[in-house]
């Protein structure tokens, strides 16, 4: 195989800081190309780079053997190098065939040709085995797997010969995964390249011929997948055995009185919720995707409600209708999306640390606010200073930011939603033993993650979630599988450890 | 970025005190043309033609900040005045008592306006740009068209006089003692819990409201604010100018402009209440500039409009410059 792309001595740095030196990627026509690594390893700005987000300080691009810089991404596009990056660069209100041949639609008699257009897209949609999307169909209906197809379409019929993807399963859902598997099959049937980026292993050993890893900012190696395992792939890619990943549960915990007590909870997402927290206590909440893991969260914080069932916090029944009401009775929640929920992102890092304190008369005091600074030390939290705006923090560095703005309120329940999603493995770990001391501390903690493997290594009991319900509850330390087992519906009530985990 | 523009930005204190530095600048170039402007009596003359602006901009502030606009201000000091002749007619018995109902007009006007935005979902531009219509019909048609009455000795007295017999100045002016309290008042508010949410509900709304904050009372209470600037200010104006139909025409969009001068970003979430009032005193500055220049007065607005796009285009750029470096960092 000749190589299409080769990089070189890839270098960059932003703001004085070097997020990239002496990076070198080559992929081969028809090749499907993983590209790995931690959090901050240098991924995404690698492959900006060659999208011509951005501009490299040192080191060469060529493309099929001609030396290429890009400086801006129409010029990346015009030389066949598609991005499919995790917002869409499609037209919503447009059609399929409207995006798919946005800017150089078929012409006839001085006007589009709708008939041409919307005949070539269900031809080259057949051609890449997809017979469930229609080319009339408005953009903005769609799915997400299905606006990830048309953006591969369109790419495509721009004559790409290189389609980066970057997190391409992050918002899909199981059988969405298995059409995408296809989908980068027939690419590579087709000779065109696909540079994957990916977290998820488990995709990478399935669909990569080659895997190429960069541990901060540097080539670690670029082996066939052939020649490497799992392990050894992720040992290469911290530099570490991650075997002790989870603290143990701190000395001195104890189990103590029911802190919050869920009976019967239900609204238009989740039905039929029976659920206790106890003080010392971590609860995991499992699922797939849609499963109503967030739901719950937002129904005990008073976002969407519960409109049938009962909730008692420390023994009292209280209406959680608003997140005011759910502050009040002493409920906490760290939402799953930090930016959009969570921080005033121009504010100072003082700021956002104080505002449940600020919003919130009732737990409002002047020693709580005396402890913040105290509070945000003990996170580890790494910033200029107090008065740094927040945006300006690394992903970790701003979830601790958020943690400590509930803290700060002294919580009774604490309720995680995906905590450590999109930070580095250091501040994973921080918030890991955070998590366990909050436990120690006498909090009720209900924990939601994605990560099954973060679910079964700190919860000390995890409810599986179906379709909305509690399918049935483990101990800690339960197999991936068992929890899939329920995960999936293949399982209910009591469980007797069996089953596989579904492709 | 070179060291004498990273001190430059450290001495400004990021995008906010280049208002100051500006003033600085347009203050100079007055001093060129004119070395007596500098001198007590002609320097409060400034300060108290510049205070109702000042306020306007101290209670334009917190509506901005906050994400909204309040583009009825103008209308509300005009309709104040003339509301406040009509009422008074010349009978100094009426002054405070009509101050009054001219406060709770004013207070129910941001009320109005703060509601029909939160409760209702109006868009803050569409609602105070409604109001300003409403309360410009409104008096023309109360007032048949000129306004009538006039005004007391007390009530011009704000706006109009001062303590006297000062050394070195001549004549404190009220409005100028009016003016540092309200902007001492405004700089303290931003430092209160009230002032924090307001803060923070413009610059990410649903973060204040997911921390329990009461985002839309403190966006109401916002226009409130201003529209008690607005009547602060129309009894200012209203004592320095007397009354005409004109009074307040416009001045919606010179206090937008002398806000965003200071640096306070549209949208909210950004800025602070004392450049905000620089950015006031600044545009008050460059008029009086202008007038030692001898350039015609009817040029303010095109140099208005000029001024409102560059400082937001400026803004934006300094905005996404570092932000794009940090957004970029990797994944």
């Amino acid at each position: 195989m000749s190589a299409l792309l080769a990089m070189r001595g890839i270098g960059k740095a932003f703001l004085g800081v070097q997020v990239l030196s002496a990076v070198n990627l080559t992929v081969s026509r028809g090749e499907v190309h993983a590209l790995v690594g931690e959090n901050g390893a240098g991924k995404s700005t690698l492959m900006k780079i060659l999208a011509g987000v951005h501009t490299a300080d040192a080191g060469t691009v060529e493309l099929d053997g001609r030396a290429v810089a890009f400086t801006h991404p129409a010029a990346a596009q015009k030389a066949g190098v598609a991005s499919v990056f995790q917002e869409f660069n499609l037209l919503p209100e447009l059609t399929v065939a409207e995006n798919v041949h946005l800017g150089h639609e078929p012409r006839r008699r001085g006007g589009i040709d709708r008939k041409a257009m919307n005949e070539a897209t269900a031809a080259a949609l057949a051609d890449l085995g997809v017979d469930d999307l229609a080319p009339t169909a408005k953009v903005g209906t769609l799915s997400v797997a299905h606006q990830q197809i048309t953006e591969i379409a369109k790419a495509l019929s721009q004559g790409a010969d290189l389609i980066c993807m970057d997190e391409p399963t992050a918002a899909l859902a199981d059988a969405e995964v298995a059409l995408l598997y296809r989908l980068v099959v027939r690419l590579r049937e087709r000779g065109v390249a696909v540079l994957y980026v990916s977290h998820r292993l488990r995709e990478i050993f399935d669909l990569c011929d080659r895997i190429t890893i960069l541990k901060d900012g540097r080539l670690v190696d670029s082996v066939a997948t052939a020649d490497i395992t799992p392990d050894e792939l992720v040992t290469r890619m911290v530099g570490r055995r991650i075997e002790a990943q989870f603290p143990p549960r701190l000395p001195g915990t104890e189990t103590g009185d029911v802190r919050l007590r869920i009976e019967g909870g239900g609204n238009d997402y989740v039905d039929g919720i029976d659920l206790e927290v106890r003080a010392g206590e971590i609860v995991g909440l499992a699922g797939l995707q849609g499963s109503g893991r967030t739901e719950i969260a937002e129904a005990v914080f008073g976002i969407t409600p519960f409109t049938r069932g009962t909730v008692a916090v420390d023994g009292r029944p209280v209406r959680l209708s608003r997140p005011r009401k759910a502050i009040a009775a002493g409920i906490a929640l760290v939402t799953e999306d930090r930016k959009a929920q969570g921080l005033a992102l121009h504010q100072s890092v003082k700021a956002n640390a104080r505002m449940v304190l600020d919003a919130n008369a009732r737990v409002h005091s002047r020693q709580r606010l005396g402890r913040i600074e105290g509070l945000l030390s003990s996170l580890d939290l790494v910033a200029r200073g107090d008065d740094q705006e927040v945006q300006f923090l690394s992903g970790g560095n701003q979830q601790k930011v958020v943690v400590a703005k509930w803290l700060a309120a002294e919580p009774g329940v604490i309720v995680l939603d995906e905590p450590t999603r999109g930070i580095d493995v250091g501040a994973k770990h921080k918030l890991y033993s955070v998590i366990r001391s909050l436990a120690a501390e006498g909090l009720a903690v209900l924990l939601i993650a994605s990560e099954l493997i973060e679910v079964i290594g700190l919860a000390d009991r995890i409810a599986v979630l179906h379709d909305g319900r509690i399918a049935g509850e483990l101990p800690g330390g339960s197999t991936e599988q068992e929890v899939m087992a329920y995960a999936t519906g293949r399982r209910s009530g009591p469980s007797d450890a069996e089953g596989s985990e579904p492709e | 970025m070179t060291r004498a523009r990273r001190l430059g930005a450290a001495l400004l204190g990021g995008g906010t005190g280049t208002v100051f530095l500006l003033l600085v600048l347009i203050f100079a170039g007055i001093l060129a043309l004119n070395p007596g402007f500098f001198e007590g009596p002609s320097l409060m003359a400034f300060l108290k033609q510049a205070a109702p602006l000042v306020i306007l901009a101290a209670g334009q502030y917190f509506v901005i900040v906050s994400g909204n606009f309040d583009l009825s201000v103008g209308a509300l000091v005009g309709a104040q005045v003339v509301i406040a002749a009509r009422l008074i007619d010349g009978e100094e018995s009426r002054t405070v008592p009509v101050m009054l109902v001219m406060l709770a007009f004013g207070i129910g006007v941001g009320l109005v306006n703060g509601l029909i935005t939160t409760v209702l979902k109006v868009q803050s531009f569409i609602t105070t740009l409604g109001m300003l219509l409403v309360l410009y019909g409104a008096i023309r048609l109360w007032t048949g068209g000129a306004p009538t009455g006039s005004l007391s000795e007390a009530f011009r007295t704000p706006g109009r006089l001062g303590i006297t017999d000062v050394p070195l100045v001549g004549q404190i002016p009220w409005a100028l003692l009016i003016m540092l309290a309200l902007g001492a008042g405004a700089i303290l508010l931003m430092r209160t819990r009230f002032g924090r949410i307001l803060m923070a509900s413009g610059d990410n709304e649903l973060a204040a409201k997911l921390s329990g904050a009461r985002v839309d009372a403190a966006r109401t209470a916002a226009f409130v604010l201003s529209g008690v600037s607005a009547t602060v200010a129309g009894i200012l104006i209203g004592g320095f100018a007397g009354v005409s139909a004109q009074v307040g025409e416009g001045l919606e969009f010179t206090v937008i402009t002398a806000v965003v001068l200071g640096g306070v970003a549209l949208g909210g979430g950004r800025g602070t209440a004392l450049a905000a009032m620089a950015g006031a005193l600044a545009i008050e500055a460059l008029f009086t500039l202008f007038n030692q220049m001898a350039l015609p007065a009817t040029l303010r607005p095109a140099v208005q409009g000029a001024i409102i796009i560059a400082a937001v285009a400026y803004a934006a750029r300094r905005r996404t410059r570092p932000a794009l470096q940090t957004t970029a960092s990797p994944s």
